[in-house]
């Protein structure tokens, strides 16, 4: 019997997971996919709100402003790349310059500090030089910052582990029953276990799960956001987040640069059937694309070298349902649509805390807050890397030259706790195959290394699990 | 730091030739890093046969044609790196790598050659909309996979694009049992050499299909099918011509990039349309004792053309260490109706005057036209094409005489007369 299961390896279960671990309890966490961050946690704009946008009084409003405050100690101690580049909101014309105002005031009661507002092109264009002509004032948010999400994920999930969180993936789960003393909670392959609590942090499908145990349901619906990614070489024509302020034509898209230095256009929004469907469409993208030329007008499409798109779990009721059930033990962290990233951190402790209250958990004696990331050769100055590759001769090894990835780092992110187990795992942890050439050059290396390190043979190897293997097996 | 005459950037055809050439000129202390285990480049994995017939007057496989180099190279006591990534090139010329077995390494050169040759056109770079599932590859990864790993990337297969790999991959995996069921090509033209659509799809029974291209992937883990249709004069897809074909697996030769992140770096001025440095005919970049050959510079078809280049780089560069001085006064060619570049960009207005190269590629197919060269509006060189093609590069040589005319005029241009013009 386990303290806690939680369903769901995104950032919630996975800040959540790490959140726990602080105390003495048995804490499993069950995941669909083949790897932690999966889901919503790795498509999305990987931005951290400032919180002006969220309705006053809403748990969106309070996790966003908490959340936002929390992530320059929680990026130090876990090393996961975050940066506090302020977002701003545009506005692209006179006569909606109110808008902003709203903005403006919203953010202060909802307790966001040192917004102000800009007029005129040319105190824009300060900020922002490559920014449209056409913008006529500007929400300026010194606290939104921009955070790699599946980084912050794993790392999460990494502490978790190393604090002696269990994980356990290609779990989906299909029962949770309640017996009154506890739950038992079985998945697809059979595998089941009991808990004294269940925390449903499932994204797309909390719903389902939600639904399996409490009497009152939710529904959730999927949806779709298409993205566009552009190479580093055009990274320097946004430094702030940018976002379009909403307008009887439609919400708009952002510009903002990731922490790699590339630069993230979209994302559309279309409410999807199916939980799983991340089809990129034709139409979506070149409605982004167009929509962010508005913005940066230089933005061009030969610098695109890569397109996404991400679900966002919307809840009727438009507000996060966060916290313990109507079923004594079950709780619920659902509907975590944009802000949510943002609020993660501050709804993982929440939730952390509620759960060792309710099983009156004690803290550990030992708990390990810090996790070193992997050492990233790219961003290394010359001596450190001659140190590194002194250490260790696989640092020496560049596999992946879009991005100056070594051996040493891919062998790491496998070895790892909740180590890398497929291309994508090993993309996520070192950005191999996410630069230009888009892995035409890697992928074999990279599937070498995961097939010796794994054991298995190279037809083995997949994309992400399932039956994404990447060849068909053995030439004739 | 330590202290080299020329670093070569790349073991490949064009770093092998100039490598040679520059020792043939004088020159022993060179350099060649090469980030692969060996050296040929990207000839390793190309195991067909038509390779060299310039060259070599025969036919040989592309393991073969870089082993005649490398003979070359070894013969000559040329040192190279193995497994040496080159992380920086700075435009004082010093050339940071690293490898396992050095560390980090800095030299400082006094010339270099950058031959380190260009990469593919990904998926996300040509925008196809649809699912990420395992089996969309590029050309090229595929044939690392066939011929160097061993493994088959698919086994029914569309490729988009009719490039030189592409083609030459829907030959290859047919031979390992795949099943190719279409090429699929956006214009209304093949990018790649007409003796390969003759060789790889026609002897195989291998539709292709023009003025089409990829709409759609679908398959959530791995690719299920692909939806093609017919594009209209615009490029544009025609809705109702969509249809979908089964397939486990999508190749992509859509083109090639010379790979001159290292040159940008170096802060060498590129070419919007070749991607490649813009030199003169020294092969020498803006930056003073920088030179680029073979596919980094322009993407070639025939690796005999990547090899004369860079033989010519090689001597160059030589030239340049032994203190020929750059000539800072210089035309550029311009390349008018639908001549789409030419190699070399500029022309130095110097008083050397050699037999002299010339490689362009047409924006479009053209029938019937006369290639020609005009030094301040007068003819000086034309030659008659029944056809031109993007996929098929043209090579002409000029005479020192016409080099001379060229050198002194103070507009070069290289133009196509078409139809009546003539």
């Amino acid at each position: 019997m386990k303290d806690v299961i939680i369903i769901g390896g995104g950032v919630i279960g996975c800040g959540i997971a790490r959140e726990l671990a602080r105390y003495q309890a048995n804490v499993l966490l069950l995941e669909r996919g083949n790897d932690v961050s999966v889901g919503t946690s790795k498509a999305n704009s990987g931005i951290v709100h400032g919180g002006y946008d969220a309705k006053p009084g809403t748990l969106k409003a309070k996790y966003n402003v908490m959340g936002n405050a929390m992530f320059d100690e929680l990026s130090r101690e876990l090393d996961f790349p975050f940066r506090r580049n302020g977002s701003i909101v545009l506005c692209f014309d006179e006569s909606q310059i109110g808008g902003l105002d709203e903005l403006l005031n919203r953010g202060i009661t909802n307790g966001v500090k040192g917004m102000y507002i800009v007029k005129g092109s040319d105190e824009i264009k300060k900020l922002e030089p490559y920014v449209s002509d056409k913008a006529v004032a500007a929400l300026v948010v010194p606290s939104g910052g921009i955070v790699s999400p599946y980084e912050m994920t794993v790392a999460y999930a990494e502490n978790a582990a190393v604090n002696g969180v269990e994980f356990r993936f290609l779990s989906e789960v299909t029962s949770v029953i309640n017996d009154g003393n506890g739950f038992t909670v079985t998945c697809a392959d059979g595998y089941s276990e009991r808990a004294k609590v269940v925390i449903n942090a499932a994204g797309v499908y909390a719903d389902v799960i939600n639904n399996m145990v409490c009497g009152e349901k939710l529904r959730i619906t999927a949806r779709k956001g298409d993205y566009v990614l552009m190479d580093k070489t055009c990274g320097y024509l946004a430094d702030h987040t940018m976002f379009q302020l909403p307008t009887k034509m439609g919400k708009g898209v952002l510009v903002t640069p990731t922490t790699h230095g590339n630069i993230l256009v979209g994302p559309t929004a279309t409410d999807v059937e199916d939980k799983d469907d991340v089809n990129t469409t034709a139409a979506e993208l070149n409605d982004a694309f167009a929509k962010a030329s508005l913005t940066v007008p230089t933005l061009a499409r030969r610098n695109i070298i890569t397109q996404f798109s991400g679900l966002r779990a919307h809840l009727d009721g438009d507000d996060f349902v966060v916290g313990e059930s109507s079923v004594n033990g079950f709780y619920n962290v659902a509907g975590i649509e944009s802000p949510g990233l943002s609020c993660a951190p501050a709804i993982a402790v929440d939730i952390a805390q509620s759960v060792a209250g309710k099983l009156a958990l004690k803290q550990k004696l030992h708990f390990e807050s810090k996790r070193k990331g992997i050492p990233q050769f790219s961003k290394l100055s010359n001596t450190e890397r001659e140190k590194l590759i002194d250490q260790n001769p696989l640092y020496g090894k560049i596999v992946c030259r879009c991005e100056v990835v070594t051996e040493g780092e891919i062998v790491d992110s496998i070895r790892r706790p909740v180590g890398a187990k497929d291309l994508d795992g090993v993309k996520r942890r070192t950005r191999a195959g996410m630069g230009r050439c888009q892995a035409g050059f890697c992928t074999p290396r990279i599937m070498e290394i995961i097939a010796r390190e794994l054991g298995c043979d190279m037809a083995d190897v997949t994309k992400r699990g399932g039956e994404s293997q990447v060849v068909k097996g053995r030439t004739k | 730091m330590i202290k080299v005459n020329l670093v070569i950037v790349g073991g490949g055809p064009a770093g092998l030739a100039a490598a040679k050439s520059a020792y043939d000129a004088g020159e022993r202390d060179i350099l060649i890093l090469e980030r692969e285990a060996e050296l040929g480049g990207i000839l390793n994995q190309c195991i067909h046969n038509g390779f060299g017939l310039h060259t070599f007057k025969e036919e040989l496989t592309g393991p073969e044609y870089a082993a005649r180099y490398v003979d070359e190279v070894t013969k000559r006591n040329i040192t190279y790196k193995l497994n040496a990534t080159v992380i920086d090139v700075s435009c004082d010329k010093t050339v940071t790598y690293v490898s396992a077995e050095d560390g980090l390494v800095q030299v400082q050169a006094k010339a270099i050659i950058l031959s380190c040759g260009c990469r593919e056109r990904p998926r996300g770079a040509i925008n196809i909309a649809g699912m990420r599932g395992a089996g969309v590859f590029s050309a090229g990864t595929a044939q690392k996979l066939v011929n160097i790993d061993g493994y088959l990337p698919g086994k029914e297969v569309v490729i988009l694009g009719s490039g030189d790999i592409g083609l030459i991959m829907a030959r290859r995996m047919t031979f390992e049992g795949a099943h190719v069921s279409a090429v699929v090509e956006l214009m209304p033209y093949s990018s790649g050499l007409n003796r390969n659509i003759v060789q790889c799809l026609n002897d195989f029974g291998i539709p292709l299909y023009f003025s089409h291209t990829v709409v759609d992937i679908k398959g959530r883990d791995r690719v299920e099918g692909v939806v093609i249709a017919q594009v209209d004069d615009k490029l544009q897809p025609i809705k109702e011509t969509e249809r979908l074909i089964a397939c486990d697996t999508l190749l992509l030769s859509v083109g090639l990039l010379p790979e001159n992140e290292l040159a940008k770096n170096a802060e060498v001025q590129l070419s919007p349309t070749t991607g490649g440095a813009v030199v003169d005919e020294n092969l020498m970049t803006n930056v003073d004792g920088v030179f680029e050959c073979g596919n980094v510079l322009h993407v070639h078809d025939l690796v005999d053309f990547v090899s004369a280049e860079s033989e010519n780089a090689g001597k160059c560069a030589v030239d340049y260490i032994n203190g020929a001085a750059p000539c800072r006064d210089k035309t550029v060619i311009s390349c008018t109706n639908g001549v789409r570049y030419c190699v070399p960009t500029v022309l130095n207005r110097d008083e050397t005057y050699a037999p002299q190269s010339f490689k362009m590629r047409v924006a479009n197919v053209f029938k019937k036209v006369e290639l020609a060269v005009f030094a301040d509006g007068v003819k000086v060189f034309g030659r008659k094409r029944p056809v031109v093609a993007p996929g098929e590069m043209e090579n002409i040589m000029l005479t020192a005489e016409q080099m001379k005319t060229l050198k002194q005029a103070k507009t070069v241009e290289i133009t196509l007369i078409k139809g009546e013009q003539q």
